[in-house]
């Protein structure tokens, strides 16, 4: 653990072992690209087969997938300020950050959630046709890793206060922010090739 | 090996959000105002999406800094082909042949 440790550097790049596992976690974030490519493939082949059921224009409603959207994106950027505060030795400033971020992150799931009710209500459920098939499937597993982040980053508050900001935690933190971003970027693709398409025609 | 630690405003943060969304509402605009063919919105959708996702790596994510900066612009670069393949490879196989037959 000890070996290599640069002290020049920001916190979580500091031991060789942290540093490796930042470049081990952007590369499951390539596995998780590809993952999620599988998924949106799925969609792009089947999304257009609605067997006698709704389409995307019957049920997406464009004020919801918004406001969905707008959480996300702001939630990952404020995130983003919370490293920014960490980088600056501000441990106060880190946590008001990251509350807000999953504050943010919890709204969002509370819609899409209340989104996905609405939904089975009208008669769209995962059985209805195999674009609502693929839909849940999408989104259903993008929802289960923004509650999985939600959940690790509850348990990365809890270290931070326990143990304040150590080589260890600054890594875990910055790791965690990774994840988030993330779960992000992939929202990006599914706003636009899943609820925007949906919504041209 | 650039690092931004001492900056006392995370500036490209905030101009990282600002963009994302510009590029989000010109999106929705673009989609369901302007009324374009379903094969031009998607072009320009699509090229926005994108634009926004490097925005996330480069100015939230910071994917070039540290020693293995290189290593993960490739990795993402690479991981972004293979999503390529899969996505636009499985439509076009899958869709091409339904409609040939």
């Amino acid at each position: 653990m000890s070996a290599n440790v640069n002290t020049s550097l920001p916190l979580e790049y500091q031991t060789e072992q942290s540093r490796l596992n930042i470049l081990g976690f952007w590369i499951f974030l390539g596995a998780e690209i590809v993952l999620f490519a599988t998924l949106f493939a799925v969609y792009g082949v089947l999304g257009e087969r609605y067997a006698n059921g709704p389409t995307p224009n019957d049920i997406f409603k464009l004020k919801d997938v918004m406001i969905e959207t707008l959480l996300l994106l702001t939630s990952s950027f404020t995130c983003g300020l919370a490293v920014f505060e960490m980088r600056r030795h501000r441990l106060k400033g880190l946590l008001t950050w990251l509350i807000v971020t999953l504050l943010l992150g919890i709204g969002f799931l509370f819609v899409e959630i209340n989104e996905f009710i609405h939904y089975v209500h009208e008669g769209a459920t995962m059985q209805t046709s195999a674009f609502l098939s693929s839909f849940f499937v999408l989104l259903g597993t993008h929802g289960a890793h923004v509650t999985f982040g939600i959940i690790w980053a509850v348990m990365i508050i809890i270290q931070l206060i326990q143990r304040g900001l150590t080589p260890v935690t600054a890594r875990k933190t910055f790791i965690i922010s990774l994840y988030w971003h993330f779960l992000d970027v992939v929202w990006i693709f599914i706003f636009t090739f899943v609820y925007l398409k949906g919504m041209v025609g | 090996m650039e690092y931004k630690t001492n900056s006392k405003y995370p500036i490209s943060h905030i101009i990282g959000f600002f963009l994302s969304l510009l590029l989000t509402f010109a999106a929705v605009f673009v989609a369901l105002e302007a009324q374009l063919s379903f094969t031009i919105v998607m072009w320009i959708i699509g090229s926005l999406a994108v634009l926004q996702a490097g925005l996330q790596l480069f100015m939230f994510m910071h994917v070039t800094e540290g020693e293995d900066g290189k290593t993960n612009i490739i990795n993402m670069a690479y991981s972004a082909f293979v999503a390529i393949v899969i996505v636009a490879g499985s439509v076009w196989v899958l869709t091409s042949g339904h409609a040939a037959h």
